[in-house]
């Protein structure tokens, strides 16, 4: 060993800070989209490594399904307000109030029109980069994702036309009407983010922490009720000791069973378990083998 | 979980059809880092395509064009650990017309498994992926002799190759160099050692590459520090504070060093060096951390600080490097492009192009432009002096980028002389 130790978290903090800083360095306006969710909680203390004691140059944005869970909304505002960072929220009610977004089917995930509000966003405040806590290990589409990604003006990815990206030596140059997604986590596995939650002592929403719940169980997945799903007929609630792995539409965010009620419970069941994050939890990424990259291809985060 | 691990990147290359993606497959399969819902989707492919076993190359072959013309097009990035180390692997496709995947590959790797055919030797490609690995400066080399269970596991054909690589080899600038026999469909010296190769003595690759030393693999003799940020809350708490935030590229440094700040040559003191978590005493690459100083002078992004000490990098506005081009429209040496060079971007001109490398013989060849895939050694003119090393003695400080600014595209990757 040398006389200096550095793991792979203090290796993967430094790598996210310095993407950060090149952000606010080369983009003339950025933000950071900031959910509640564990990743963006962990992309919040990046933030404030990478930046303090001055503010975040940038602001904080969530474009809200209002189909999250509440306990992640109450976080959200809670660490932007403790931060005394600015948060601007939009809602996909107001692009449906626009019309811009047409919702057939209320109790149906609504994660593939995000984009669609998310692009108005960008255009009402004119962002050029927009930050995000996506992961490489989530999906085989973000596998081949750039940490520097480039969209059309609809928004668009095309996988087949990336810039190279070498050491770490960033290109944020954009032309008129793209934009740039940037992924600082995107090394971080979801081990890696579990870990740094509990060296950081992050606070995190409860939900992610096992916890009593009454669920139905549809089609191989443990799915919670909500004033969004309601049993059918023939279908019978439980109660169910389970956690979160991730937090997004409660239409289409599956629990999992487990008893583990703090950070290293959940270290010591993520390392036994044998079932990608996405895999157990995003029923709209099971329909298809390739769904991702279509949503990505499509404008979605 | 033991938090107290290390980060190694490696990548693969090798032709078509070596066994890239089965190796990788076998490595995360035989450390137990495949998911049950990875498994049984790519078992399920393996069925619809009539493949009597569950075919592990399918894991890292992901997007949906790839997975239609069943080849790797891009480059994938993995993620596995072991109690020992985390690794993030670097899958690189092995055609002709993919040396910019491997080259990007390569430019942050710690490692390169360069993967042969036991039946057939080493190739002219196993020569080309062994030139990039010498040319990006990968500081290790693993040489891995697959499908060995082809050649009955014969001691004698895999001398024969390491004897033949060896000798390649020491033509170039690989200074530790590792070679394993294996079979990646089988498992033998992957993860497990097997029965198959019990007169080889060695580790086996992932015993190599938990244990493999990689501390040196930075620069830690020379302090370099580029200014990526200028840290200036203007609260009343922290009026007067002017901090400037960056990675430390290079070496370490200590409160009270005595720094100069370049181009411009003043220098100063450092007075703290500020972090969230308290201000450090002392640190080292490749940390981010944000500095102070003890006097007022003029400094910004792109300007570097480095110790006052005996071995200052160069400050010079032209200086020659070996050039790898990326893109489909070729080198015009009439046109302005962009150099972005640690944190300074500037105008520059190609002012010469000495000759272009063939990467399968390494022979020199005059040319009057680069195409995709070119290796050449330039000279290159640069509107404001940069502040660089040697990309042999730091591959962080001598490394830049080439954007053209009419696309706004990442044209090529320089390495300087
Ligand atoms: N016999 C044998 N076949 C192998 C071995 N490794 C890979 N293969 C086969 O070689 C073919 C190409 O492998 P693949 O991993 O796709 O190669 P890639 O093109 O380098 O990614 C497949 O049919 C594999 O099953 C090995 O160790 N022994
Ligand atoms: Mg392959």
């Amino acid at each position: 060993m040398s006389k200096h130790t550095f793991t792979h978290l203090d290796a993967l903090e430094s790598e996210s800070m310095h993407i950060m800083r090149e952000v606010a360095a080369e983009c003339k306006n950025p933000a950071l989209l900031f959910s509640g969710g564990k990743d963006s909680i962990v992309m919040l203390r990046l933030a404030e490594k990478a930046f303090r004691p001055a503010k975040f140059p940038f602001p904080l944005v969530h474009i809200d399904t209002e189909h999250n869970f509440p306990e992640v909304i109450a976080t959200r505002d809670k660490l932007a307000a403790d931060l005394g960072e600015r948060l601007i929220v939009r809602s996909l009610e107001d692009s449906i109030a626009r019309g811009t977004i047409v919702i057939k089917d209320e109790s149906k995930p609504r994660n593939p029109f995000q984009s669609v509000t998310l692009l108005e966003t960008i255009a009402e405040f004119g962002f050029d980069a927009c930050m995000g806590g996506a992961r490489r290990d989530e999906e085989k589409a973000r596998a081949k994702e750039r940490i520097f990604s480039f969209r059309d003006e609809f928004g668009q990815w095309d996988p087949k036309n990336q810039r190279p990206e070498l050491w770490d030596t960033y290109n944020t140059r954009v032309n008129n009407g793209e934009n740039i997604r940037v992924f600082p986590i995107s090394n971080w596995t979801e081990m890696d983010i579990w870990e740094y939650i509990g060296r950081e002592k992050l606070h995190i929403p409860e939900i992610y922490f096992a916890h009593e719940r009454e669920v139905i169980r549809r089609g191989g997945n443990v799915i919670p009720v909500s004033h969004l799903v309601q049993p059918k007929p023939g279908e019978k609630v439980e109660v169910v000791s389970v956690r979160f792995r991730t937090v997004g539409d409660m239409t289409c965010t599956a629990p999992v069973e487990s008893t583990a009620r703090t950070v290293d419970e959940i270290i010591a069941e993520t390392a036994t378990t044998r079932i990608t994050e996405r895999g157990a939890t995003r029923m709209d990424d099971q329909t298809s083998e390739a769904s991702m990259e279509l949503r990505k291809k499509e404008g979605y985060f | 979980m033991n938090t107290n691990t290390q980060l190694l990147r490696f990548i693969t290359a090798g032709s078509v059809d070596d066994g890239k993606s089965t190796l990788i497959g076998r490595l995360l399969h035989d450390s137990k880092s495949i998911f049950e819902d990875q498994f049984s989707a790519i078992s399920k492919t393996s069925e619809k395509r009539g493949m009597g076993a569950v075919d592990l190359s399918l894991l890292t072959d992901g997007l949906q064009a790839e997975r239609e013309q069943g080849i790797t097009i891009d480059v994938a990035y993995r993620y596995f650990a072991t109690p020992k180390r985390k690794f993030i692997i670097g899958d690189t496709p092995g055609h002709e017309q993919y040396t910019r995947n491997m080259v990007t590959a390569a430019s942050t790797a710690n490692l390169v498994v360069i993967l042969v055919d036991a039946r057939k030797g080493v190739l002219t490609q196993t020569k080309r992926h062994s030139y990039l690995a010498s040319l990006l400066g990968v500081p290790h080399v693993v040489l891995a002799v697959n499908k060995m269970d082809m050649v009955d596991y014969s001691q004698s054909r895999f001398d024969e190759i390491v004897a033949e690589y060896k000798a390649f080899a020491a033509q170039l600038n690989l200074h530790d160099v590792h070679c394993i026999p294996l079979s990646a469909l089988n498992g033998d010296m992957v993860v497990d050692r097997g029965d198959n190769l019990d007169w080889y003595q060695g580790p086996a690759l992932l015993e190599l590459l938990e244990t493999i030393e990689i501390d040196r693999d930075v620069n830690t003799d020379d302090f370099r520090f580029p200014v990526q940020w200028v840290c200036r809350p203007q609260t009343e708490e922290y009026h007067d504070f002017r901090g400037f935030a960056g990675r430390i590229e290079a070496g370490e440094v200590s409160v009270g060093d005595e720094v100069t700040v370049l181009p411009s040559g003043r220098t100063s003191r450092v007075k703290e060096i500020v972090t969230y978590d308290g201000n450090l005493q002392t640190a080292f690459a490749p940390q981010s951390v944000t500095l102070t100083l003890e006097d007022e002078i003029d400094i910004s992004r792109g300007d570097m600080l480095v110790k006052t000490s005996a071995h200052p990098p160069k400050v010079e506005k032209e200086f020659e490097a070996m050039l790898c081009w990326l893109s489909e429209s070729p080198l015009d040496k009439g046109r302005k492009y962009l150099v972005k060079h640690t944190t300074r971007t500037a105008k520059c001109l190609f002012s010469r192009i000495d000759y272009r490398v063939d990467v399968n013989t390494l022979e020199q060849h005059a040319v009057e432009k680069l195409n995709m895939n070119d290796i050449a050694r330039v000279a290159l003119k640069i509107q404001q002096p940069l502040v660089f090393d040697s990309y042999e003695i730091d591959r962080a400080t001598g490394s830049f980028i080439v954007i053209d600014e009419a696309t706004n595209n990442t044209v090529a990757a320089g390495m300087i002389a």
